[in-house]
């Protein structure tokens, strides 16, 4: 959670939090892991409504946000909902939208109206089979046809694939990268879930075989802006991911701290041991410097200022501590840790997803360095 | 906090600080020297030197309205915001600066001047050290114990309208080239240990003192022991209330954690400098001559810029956070640690990246130096308070966790036990 929130950001987060608590306790958490579109429409809706899907859409198109930076809003969201594991397609959702808005045609962009209102979701078909891309350089290929394109190819661990009305898909055309926003019924493409470490998120496998599209299905230009799109997609979603394992790790020291109150052994609570008091307090520092490298490439990609740098630099920092910490909480509970009833497995399923999807804090380690020359 | 702060928090106008931004960058350009990234801390120069420079340096700041710029007006500061001390910092990393000044004397003597100090002493001290006239020390920790502040055991007896000194102190850096110390000294010894403690003002250079340089392992001679023989001290030179030091002490030690993990507004320009510890100097350093392979180094040199930028944010942060209300005075600790890590680790990353360069050298060759700093590299997480004082503090006093078992709290100070 940041220290620096105006008045209606505390607002709108305290809102966001009371939500999550009434609406989506971890018991509904649970539940929801046996619905195979991961969360109820409804209940989307309801969220939608305080604004989680509106943030990046500009007023003129429907949308609107709380401060003007957006993208700090949208990173408080994530935060609760980290602290929450609060299903939901909103990483994918919120990052497309934001596409459409600053690039997409006229068409497409009156598709905002029911992506702000909740009725329809987005997903990103960007990740393949064989790894990263970081470079742009994927395998799925748009091939240019008589007034449009065939697109063939192979995307993976796409979120809400499945429960999305429309899908962007990145791919490789002649003049460099291009994208393209195609309904999830388009022909040709066929879409499979897959089974993932998180319980609460939906992924699946998108296959495109010979897709036909028109040049109307493109996303703004290929080549040099749509590769800026890319990025900006990708600086946006490991935002997220950072923000929402932050908020994780955070909720699960504090559970952790109290526990270490309450469980006795030898006559005294494991809050009273050195040994343990000293992990404790790394773990402290831990949570706050993930929120601190979270603040850090927020406010970097508010401010449009070398934000793919502190965007490598939180998923480097935030990737590796907040995964670490919650391995630590596991111990720190003892047995019941590495139980299925108890909670941290579920957090820790959730925050390692994020840590490994669209690269681990060892490949932004090497971006980082590759961006400064090193 | 309980304490006011005089500093001034509140985020000016944008444009306001890009012009400044400016002025300051235009002025370092004609007036600071640069620095040689391939030798940034003069290792040639003698201690006579290196206190003349810093003095020069600190006097060229004061004189063009840089120096110390949080400071109140009335004393010799700006009156301006922590977001231009920052933009300073920000622009002198590519020039030298008087760090010396830095701390203790900047960020820890100075606030507690502000803080307890009379009318008089304000008046009589502050100006001198932000024109560059004076460096203070502290002589806080003693040879019978570091972490264990409020055991000290050297005496200040009354006398007259005097104190008379006896005792000994350690860990004060560069006292034989300083002017002023501020001392903590036993005044009672009939009640618990937190009690009878005293904090005094002590100019260096006269009989009583005498001041003896200790030879750190990597070979540097900056710190130093003090000795004590019926130093007098005129009762004016009392900093807070008499037996009321400890309460002087917190406050010190706060200001000291805040310096030392980077997180004081009161610091000017980059702690770090006096090292050839900033990333960009190792990277052309290891550009230079590389070692081991490039995947290798880009995954260590990505670290290190990762955990010096969270360093930052983390410093940021938490001023921000004690500042709002989310988090305890204490957090300061969070910064203190985490710069400890840092340190160590940046210590390693060096030492992998030269390789065998930073075993064995050609006669002269600075390379050297990263293997010097690695057999110091615990240095990093012991002075200024260890980590382990500051793990304390983050579950004690930021996660409310019991406090160590202590069986000296309450007793009077002469029936504690003590070392042999």
């Amino acid at each position: 959670m940041r220290y620096d929130l105006t008045d209606d950001q505390e607002f709108f987060r305290e809102t966001a939090r009371r939500f999550i608590e009434t609406e989506v306790p971890i018991s509904t958490v649970r539940e929801w892991h046996d619905l195979a579109e991961g969360c109820p429409q409804n209940w989307w809706r309801s969220a939608a409504e305080l604004g989680w899907t509106s943030l990046l859409v500009p007023e003129n198109l429907g949308g609107g946000s709380i401060s003007d930076r957006p993208i700090v809003d949208l990173s408080i969201v994530a935060d609760e909902m980290g602290r929450g594991i609060t299903p939901g397609p909103f990483m994918p959702t919120n990052v497309v939208a934001d596409t459409i808005a600053r690039s997409g045609n006229p068409a497409q962009q009156t598709l905002l109206e029911e992506v702000v209102s909740g009725q329809a979701m987005l997903a990103w078909a960007v990740n393949e089979p064989d790894g990263l891309h970081l470079d742009n350089n994927f395998a799925t290929h748009a091939t240019p046809t008589n007034g449009g394109y065939t697109i063939a190819g192979t995307k993976v661990a796409v979120e809400a694939a499945a429960q999305a009305h429309h899908l962007l898909v990145t791919a490789t055309a002649p003049n460099g990268l291009a994208q393209f926003l195609l309904p999830t019924n388009t022909v040709g493409l066929t879409i499979t879930p897959q089974e993932s470490l998180d319980l609460g998120r939906r992924f699946a496998q998108v296959q495109l075989e010979g897709v036909q599209v028109g040049t109307d299905a493109l996303v703004g230009s290929p080549g040099a802006p749509t590769e800026a799109d890319v990025c900006r997609q990708r600086n946006i979603m490991v935002l997220l991911q950072c923000a929402d394992n932050a908020g994780a790790a955070s909720k699960v020291l504090e559970f952790t701290v109290e526990y270490a109150f309450d469980r006795y052994s030898f006559g005294r609570p494991l809050a009273s041991y050195q040994a343990l008091k000293h992990r404790f307090a790394d773990m402290k520092m831990w949570a706050e410097a993930s929120c601190a490298a979270v603040d850090g490439a927020a406010d970097a990609l508010a401010a449009g200022q070398a934000e793919a740098q502190m965007i490598s630099v939180a998923k480097s920092y935030v990737g590796d501590y907040s995964v670490e910490l919650m391995h630590e909480c596991v111990q720190m509970h003892g047995g019941i840790g590495v139980t299925y009833d108890h909670d941290l497995h579920l957090y820790l399923r959730r925050a390692t997803v994020n840590r490994g999807l669209f690269g681990t804090p060892s490949d932004h380690r090497a971006q980082l360095s590759q961006m400064l020359g090193y | 906090m309980t304490m006011t702060d005089q500093f001034i928090y509140t985020e000016p106008d944008p444009l306001e600080l890009a012009e400044y931004r400016e002025q300051v960058q235009t002025w370092m350009n004609e007036n600071m020297p640069k620095r040689d990234p391939l030798n940034p801390w003069h290792p040639s120069e003698d201690d006579n030197e290196r206190s003349s420079r810093n003095r020069e340096l600190q006097r060229r700041l004061h004189d063009a309205g840089f120096a110390a710029v949080c400071y109140p007006k009335e004393y010799g500061g700006q009156s301006l915001t922590v977001a231009h001390q920052r933009i300073i910092d920000d622009v002198s990393e590519g020039f030298d600066m008087p760090i010396l000044f830095s701390a203790p004397t900047l960020s820890i003597i100075g606030p507690i001047l502000l803080e307890f100090g009379t009318e008089e002493q304000k008046q009589r001290y502050i100006p001198r050290f932000i024109r560059g006239d004076d460096l203070w020390v502290q002589f806080m920790s003693e040879p019978s114990g570091g972490s264990d502040l409020a055991g000290a055991l050297t005496r200040a007896d009354k006398d007259g309208d005097s104190f008379v000194i006896n005792g000994s102190k350690i860990w004060s850096t560069f006292a034989q080239r300083s002017d002023f110390a501020l001392m903590l000294a036993r005044t009672n010894w009939e009640v618990p240990k937190h009690r009878g403690l005293t904090m005094f003002i002590v100019p260096i250079h006269q009989p009583g003192i005498e001041i003896h340089t200790i030879k750190m392992a990597d070979g540097t001679d900056e710190f130093c022991q003090e000795y004590f023989n019926d130093l007098l001290v005129p009762a004016e030179n009392v900093v807070g209330k008499v037996d009321d030091g400890w309460t002087v002490a917190t406050r010190l030690l706060f200001h000291e954690r805040a310096a030392v993990g980077g997180a004081s507004p009161y610091t000017q320009g980059k702690m770090r400098q006096r090292r050839a510890d900033s990333l960009e100097d190792l990277a052309v350093l290891a550009a230079k001559e590389p070692v081991g392979d490039a995947g290798n180094r880009r995954q260590q040199l990505g670290r290190l810029e990762t955990l010096n930028r969270v360093h930052r944010l983390l410093s940021d942060r938490v001023v921000r956070g004690i500042k709002g209300g989310h988090l305890p005075g204490p957090a300061g600790s969070l910064v203190r640690l985490f710069h400890g890590l840092v340190g160590v680790e940046q210590a390693s990353v060096n030492m992998d990246l030269y390789g065998q360069q930073a075993l064995v050298w050609d006669e002269g060759a600075s390379v050297g130096d990263h293997g010097v700093r690695f057999v110091q590299r615990q240095a990093a997480c012991i002075g200024g308070g260890t980590t382990e004082m500051a793990r304390n503090i983050i579950s004690e006093r930021i996660l409310g966790m019991p406090r160590e078992l202590a069986t000296d709290k309450e007793l009077p100070f002469n029936q504690v036990p003590r070392n042999g």
